[in-house]
């Protein structure tokens, strides 16, 4: 039964304004649905298509993307478009939400029947000796700095951790006239087309349900490999070299990083004896994956699952409907996959949004067939990238492994090996390790896994985040009040006549 | 004539759409903040709003992301010690 459309302007809020969100709200318009888009960023396009604040500055030499510029043609003309605006909390009230906002923007509350999250992912870091130095950045800080600030951060820059986002990083650097002076990968990325092709147990070209499957599958795959080939091709031409299975495990300085101890890794990522040699450098940019942003969907109380890359991502049916009635999600939220598999999923969430009220849409098979394929790929890239656990060896007493409430290494241990501790939760409890400004997000996977000794553990224990951004007080007494603000609170209606300031 | 703003007493040029970290780091300045508890230098790590490391006081506002904030003519900015809450720590 179609839910009843609530009072307000608009039908559909979608949060976020990368390619998923960009897809959801232009597919929910175009099905006729009143939309608003609550945007973090300072225009469309989030953290893949960034905006340049220079249109000269650093080109980087790949062709203008016109999926991007469809999608903001359509969100310009038929969304109402509200940037610099991060929803940091979602209330559940009669016959539909309200999104409460926050930043530059301004602070706002929006009512709407149905809510689709596109709220993307961070890149995911492990601690090393020194990653608190600065100079040291995310890999995706560095890109941020290129791209949308045309800052290029050192001189001589080192690029490590693990993952194809490591890639056009570097390359970036290249064509802003700072090749790195070493591109270090932890894994083995030639070996994921064996992953794809024979790995059992998993989906793979084998196990595709037709040959349509298949051939979607196989476009995806040359289409990957040509991108992989022509970013090695560009640092090759530039004496770039990408040395697999090593890495940065400890960066070196007192006021920023001049060095970097560079390892190479056996197996599980244990330093081959012998193998550690120092760079002379002054930045760093490192990334081990990504994590995705899954607080807003938590707080409504939507069902999660641990991907194959570790990560804590929401539960989405073929729909991308969450086991919330009226909330949907699309891209990285439902597990990291690249932002073609985001435009195809925010597709499907803003046609589904807009089913759930009632209009009419349609269903394309080749949309639900293109997911399936780029789901595929993703599920193969996860298996080539893992996050192995000899990282922990890396670590020293004094590592700072919460770099917000500063609390080390050998603290962390203590609370497990002495006081017991099982889970991240009693970790954080004793230590203070995500409870500080960033709410674990910087260090909340690694904690993680220095609980549970390299497994999983429970992410999602320390990923009920009651408000997705910090907000001054003033905005929480203005706000959806204190009911809002405690974990679980979601299912209980917001009282009536309460503050609309939207 | 570029556009600045006022870091700890020098200015700081910027171009347009620039954040004041992305200024600072432009201008070589890699830290503008000691933690709490160590002490320690930090300045911009995520780049993208999420790890608060890089937080600066702007025209007297503590705990401002500099990777976010837009960089602005005039702007006073200072750099952050502790919790930037000095003045009022008894």
């Amino acid at each position: 039964m179609p839910r009843s459309p609530s009072d307000s302007v608009h039908d559909v809020a979608v949060v976020g304004g990368g390619p998923a969100g960009l897809a959801a709200a232009s597919a929910a318009a175009a099905a006729g649905c009143r939309v608003v888009l609550l945007d973090a960023g300072a225009a469309p396009g989030g953290q893949f298509w960034r905006q340049s604040s220079d249109a000269d500055a650093h080109r980087d030499g790949l062709p203008r993307d016109r999926t991007y510029a469809r999608l903001c043609t359509a969100v310009r003309s038929v969304v109402t478009y509200h940037p610099r605006r991060t929803v940091w909390t979602i209330v559940v009230a009669a016959g539909g939400f309200t999104l409460h906002t926050t930043g530059a923007g301004g602070e706002g509350v929006f009512r709407v029947a149905a809510v689709v999250l596109a709220t993307g992912a961070f890149d995911r870091q492990l601690p090393f000796p020194g990653w608190d130095l600065p100079g040291v950045f995310t890999a995706g800080g560095v890109q941020a700095l290129l791209k949308e600030h045309g800052v290029v951060p050192g001189r001589r820059i080192v690029v490590a951790g693990t993952g194809p986002f490591l890639l056009p990083v570097a390359v970036g650097l290249v064509t802003a006239g700072a090749p790195p002076a070493g591109v270090f990968e932890a894994n083995r990325p030639g070996r994921w087309p064996l992953e794809l092709l024979s790995r059992p147990g998993m989906p793979s070209l084998r196990h595709m349900h037709t040959d349509g499957d298949a051939r979607d599958l196989a476009g995806c795959v040359a289409a990957r490999a040509a991108e992989a080939a022509r970013y090695v091709g560009t640092l090759a031409r530039h004496g770039v070299r990408v040395r697999a299975r090593h890495a940065v495990i400890a960066a070196h300085g007192t006021d920023r990083v001049r060095a970097v101890t560079v390892a190479r890794l056996g197996e599980q990522w244990t330093v081959v004896p012998g193998s550690a040699r120092t760079v002379e450098c002054d930045t760093v940019a490192v990334g081990w994956g990504f994590t995705p942003q899954v607080e807003l969907a938590t707080g409504l109380g939507a069902a999660t699952r641990l991907d194959a890359d570790g990560s804590l991502v929401v539960t989405v049916d073929r729909r991308q409907r969450t086991s919330v009635p009226g909330v949907f999600t699309a891209g990285e939220i439902n597990g990291v996959g690249g932002a073609e598999l985001g435009v195809v999923e925010g597709e499907i969430a803003g046609r589904a949004a807009a089913a759930e009220l009632g209009r009419a849409v349609s269903w394309p098979d080749a949309l639900l067939r293109r997911r399936y394929a780029l789901l595929t790929f993703a599920r193969a890239v996860h298996r080539v990238y893992p996050v192995r656990n000899g990282w922990r060896n890396w670590l020293r007493p004094d590592t700072v492994v919460c770099r917000c409430e500063e609390v080390t290494a050998a603290e962390a241990a203590a609370a497990v090996d002495e006081l017991g501790a099982r889970d991240e939760r009693s970790v954080k409890l004793l230590t203070r390790t995500g409870m500080g400004w960033c709410q674990g997000r910087m260090c909340g996977f690694a904690v993680g896994r220095l609980v549970a000794d390299g497994a999983p553990g429970n992410p999602r224990s320390v990923a009920e985040r009651p408000l997705a951004t910090p907000v001054r007080l003033g905005e929480l007494a203005n706000g959806p009040g204190p009911a809002a603000a405690a974990p679980g609170s979601a299912d209980d209606p917001a009282e009536p006549g309460q503050k609309e300031a939207g | 004539m570029t556009a600045t703003f006022d870091f700890d007493g020098r200015p700081v040029p910027f171009r347009a759409g620039q954040s004041i970290g992305a200024a600072l780091i432009a201008a070589g300045v890699l830290s503008w903040r000691s933690t709490r508890v160590r002490g320690r230098p930090r300045g911009v790590f995520c780049g993208i709003g999420v790890c608060f490391d890089c937080l600066i006081i702007v025209d007297g506002r503590p705990n401002v992301r500099a990777c976010l904030e837009p960089a602005k003519e005039r702007l006073d900015v200072r750099r952050q010690d502790g919790s930037g809450h000095a003045e009022i720590t008894v």
